[in-house]
């Protein structure tokens, strides 16, 4: 295969363009900028000639012109009807007045919603959950740190306990398992009631379910550090006693859920619940495939193997997080989704090709050849719900992009989206047969899987908790730590992904050119030296998360000295009605 | 629409449609590969050592960064003799009550594939070094290091394997550096894997992707000998290290050596052709050019990339000389 032929292969293009598009944005930015430029210095000629023209004007004119202005200038006093009263706001209709503060580093963005009723168990419920997800955040992510700095430095310690090949997957199904599931069916125990408008069924089986999924994610740890794993799998490294803890804990999440939709006071059921419900049902049964004893041997553990993995990201996390995404859109932006059909759409053809594409882990290997080509057609086929999804994401947008700019949360969202739609087509392009060449086995695949589960998955979490967390609590976090942790995490990423996606690239030409092995590993050193300072970025990001949602949920009493005219007469009623202590 | 509204009727048809196709993409084919296939006849099944090898490399996650798979494609043909097939892995049932079955194909790179390494590197005394510190023989190398696979002791017992570790890499250790039970296992299972022949009547599937070839030196001309250096590297490097000095105590030295500066190629071709065991204080050199499948032109290059490096300045051969030699290896290896 010669390499010259490179930049006509499909798969390659495809993820250029992808690429490219960030950049596109950018090119369009500095051609606004230079326009703007041009026109402002062809205006300031067009002045100097005005500036004759004003030389040699004649008393005449000036006359007319002074009489024009008179009536120009003409206005009325305001008060022709109100007379001199004061004004009255008998209403309440004038509400959240500014003053504008004169020095303002930071711009003020728009505050949360206020509290919608929310029984206070229910609070209680989600923010444990919320706040266990962040712990596994936290600890999942020191794991990869851990790794990832092993790329540079493979001496950095001795312990068998830390070493990379027991504490890769320690930190991939910390991040799965206990990060992204359980801040996902947090949210959900938000989402599914309330679209369901009635109480969920039983907040005590969410406790249970809140125990299992974490005793689970601890036991399965330990096992993993201990040398204690399932044959190697990837995300299937917990043994089965360990996974059935977090099945038996999603399984019943999924019956309360189940419980409180037939409960439900609305005629139809909201295409949030569709997504939810059935990520957690198919959840299921990938484990239960996964994990049935009896069966599996050879060759037929290869391809359990890649339906496993991949329902597993594309059944479970991505179906689920659209579900709260079709909720939690519409609502930021305060409108209806675009289009209620585009998202069934996307939920059926999702289901259809999705559940395909397993086996694209393994092209070229030993499995049949056409169960290869059905998952290489179904990754094409992905580009149906991805572009229906994105495309009704983005319609959605439409009309209220002025509000990412004074909005906290919405830049987490719109990320998540871009991401979304990047990330899963490029998935596409490398499940193509030339594209393999080059990118399997690469880290490319590592670029690929945190383009998606962070940039897609984590994104979109951080910005529903960001969302949801005041309106329980009531109270904001510090905008400024915010901005902080969306920065250092997006910028983050891209220092991780893009030196990895470009230094596999040339690894895997390297491959394919023949060269000797170790060759391809003093070539990766700079990229791998580069991933671990994104990767250091983004770590440092959780850590500000965790302050933010800790700023959020603290039950400190704060000192509220009041403003609001409700507030000065309720202080006074209060300081009123206090008993008198000595 | 009705059916929209109705959570029963919904939530089931998401279900059925998701668990058929899951029935169809997943469960048949694994099912229909597990019954249709069997070992090769020439398949050795593991013995006891090599199975907790195994476990041993099952535990410390080692299919992180190794996979177990050549790919019928042109590029992994430098990781076996021919395509993986279904057959290769038929012999893999599941490990036991808690584990679910270790085919280790693996889906990174980030070291090299192990399906032949029992062919490609078989010396106990390499092997033993590399896990306990793999930047000992292979300076670039990112592998963890094993330290905790080996006991420091004051006397080596019977039947027990010291390590030769390099003074650079023995910080602070007086005793004796010596491989546990489980090392020696590992290595075992390492050793073990090989691919198994096709049975004599069956052709190996294709490589796909070929690279465009080069035409040969018909006529002896040094200058369409492949990159000797490469191949150096690629094939001899990780014993004789880069620089070709070699490891004091395991591998020897190859600047100077009167093999390599002498002018008997019979015997150079044929150490580099079937392995050399005659010194007691180096580990014994494997057969790597019988293993790697080497050709007459390779060996020349690597032979003349030898003969020419470090400081070395001794005549160069030609292809035509190395293919006669290797033709009469052949023959009498045959009878």
């Amino acid at each position: 295969m010669e390499t010259k032929n490179l930049f006509s292969e499909s798969g390659i293009i495809i993820t250029l363009i992808l690429i490219l598009i960030p950049l596109l944005f950018a090119v369009i930015i500095v051609i606004i900028k230079a326009y703007a430029a041009i026109s402002q210095y062809s205006k300031r000629k067009e002045l100097e000639k005005f500036n004759e023209y004003l030389k040699g004007i004649s008393s005449d004119e000036l006359e007319i012109l002074e009489q024009q202005k008179r009536a120009f200038e003409f206005s009325l006093s305001n008060n022709e009807l109100a007379g001199e009263s004061i004004p009255f706001d008998k209403k309440g209709l004038l509400d959240n007045i500014r003053e504008a503060t004169p020095l303002r580093f930071i711009e003020q963005k728009k505050k949360g919603q206020p509290r919608p009723y929310i029984e206070p168990a229910l609070t209680k419920l989600i923010l444990w959950y919320l706040g266990c997800a962040t712990g596994w955040l936290l600890l999942g992510t020191t794991a990869g740190e851990m790794v990832g700095i092993k790329f540079v430095t493979p001496d950095l310690d001795h312990y068998s306990w830390l070493s990379f090949g027991r504490l890769r997957p320690v930190h991939t199904n910390a991040v799965f398992w206990g990060w992204a599931s359980l801040a996902m069916l947090g949210l959900a125990y938000y989402v599914v009631p309330r679209v369901s408008n009635v109480p969920v069924t039983s907040i005590k089986t969410g406790y249970w379910s809140l125990i299992l999924i974490n005793a689970s994610v601890i036991a399965g740890s330990i096992c993993l550090m201990a040398g204690i794993n399932n044959g190697g799998g990837e995300y299937r490294e917990y043994i089965w006693p360990v996974m059935a803890l977090m099945g038996i804990g999603v399984f019943i999440s999924l019956r309360n859920f189940l419980k409180t939709i037939a409960k439900r006071t609305t005629k139809e059921i909201y295409v949030s619940n569709w997504y939810i419900i059935s990520a957690m049902m198919f959840l299921l049964v990938i484990a239960a495939v996964a994990y049935w004893p009896g069966w599996q041997k050879g060759l037929g553990e290869t391809i359990v193997q890649g339906y496993y993995m991949h329902q597993g990201v594309g059944m479970w996390f991505m179906l689920f997080n659209l579900g709260l995404l079709y909720y939690f859109l519409p609502q930021q932006l305060n409108k209806p989704i675009y289009s209620y059909s585009l998202g069934i759409l996307a939920f059926w053809a999702q289901i259809v090709f999705y559940t395909l594409i397993g086996t694209h882990h393994f092209i070229f290997s030993a499995i049949p050849w056409w169960l290869q080509t059905i998952a290489i057609v179904g990754s094409a086929g992905m580009i149906i719900p991805v572009v229906a999804g994105t495309t009704n994401f983005l319609m959605t947008f439409t009309g209220s992009w002025n509000k990412i700019s004074g909005s906290y949360t919405l830049p987490f969202y719109l990320i998540g989206i871009v991401f979304y739609f990047t990330g899963s087509l490029q998935g596409t392009a490398e499940a193509f047969r030339f594209t393999n060449l080059i990118w399997h086995f690469t880290d490319f695949t590592v670029a690929h899987s945190h383009i998606t589960m962070y940039g897609i998955i984590c994104f979109m979490l951080w910005g529903f908790i960001y969302t949801i967390v005041p309106r329980l609590t009531g109270k904001e976090p510090n905008q400024i730590t915010v901005g902080a942790h969306f920065w250092m995490a997006l910028i983050g990423l891209i220092f991780y992904t893009f030196p990895l996606m470009y230094g596999a690239t040339l690894k895997g030409l390297l491959w394919m050119d023949g060269k000797p092995f170790i060759d391809s590993v003093s070539l990766m050193a700079p990229y791998w030296l580069w991933r671990a300072i994104g990767g250091t970025l983004m770590w440092f990001s959780h850590i500000l998360f965790a302050y933010n949602f800790y700023y959020m949920v603290k039950q400190k009493e704060e000192i509220v000295i009041p403003s609001t005219p409700t507030g000065i007469l309720k202080a006074k009623q209060e300081l009123g009605n206090q008993p008198v202590t000595n | 629409m009705h059916f929209f509204d109705d959570h029963k009727k919904l939530f089931r048809t998401a279900l059925a449609l998701f668990v058929g196709l899951t029935i169809m993409v997943a469960i048949l084919p694994a099912i229909h590969n597990q019954e249709n296939n069997a070992p090769l006849p020439g398949y050795k099944p593991l013995t006891e050592a090599e199975y907790l090898g195994k476990k041993c490399f099952i535990a410390n996650g080692c299919v992180a960064c190794h996979t177990q798979q050549v790919r019928n494609v042109d590029m992994d043909k430098v990781w076996g003799s021919r395509p993986g097939i279904a057959a290769d892995y038929a012999a893999n049932t599941r490990t036991d009550l808690w584990r679910n079955t270790a085919t280790l194909m693996g889906t990174e790179r980030t070291g090299p594939d192990l399906t032949n390494i029992g062919k490609r590197q078989p010396g106990i005394a390499w092997h033993l070094l590399h896990l306990y510190q793999p930047r000992a023989v292979v300076e670039k190398s990112i592998m963890p290091a094993y330290p905790w696979l080996f006991e420091i002791k004051k006397d080596v017992g019977i039947n027990e394997m010291e390590v030769i570790v390099p003074p650079a890499f023995r910080q602070a250790i007086n005793g004796k550096i010596v491989a546990t039970k489980e090392a020696i296992d590992l290595v075992a299972y390492l050793q073990s894997l090989q691919q198994t022949p096709l049975p004599d009547d069956k052709e190996p599937k294709e490589f796909l992707y070929k690279k465009k070839e080069t035409p040969l030196a018909a006529n002896g001309n040094q200058g369409n000998l492949p990159d000797g250096q490469a191949l150096y590297k690629q094939n001899c490097a990780s014993c004789h290290q880069d620089n070709g000095e070699g490891l004091k105590g395991a591998f020897p030295s190859l600047k100077g050596s009167p093999v390599v500066l002498g002018n008997n190629l019979e015997l150079y071709v044929n150490i580099i052709m079937q392995g050399y065991d005659p010194r007691p204080e180096f580990a014994a050199m494997p057969a790597v050019g019988t293993n790697n499948n080497l050709t007459p032109e390779e060996i020349t290059a690597i032979i003349n990339h030898e003969k020419t490096s470090w400081g070395n300045n001794a005549q160069t051969v030609m292809p035509q000389a190395v293919k006669k030699i290797m033709d009469d290896i052949k023959t009498t290896t045959k009878q």
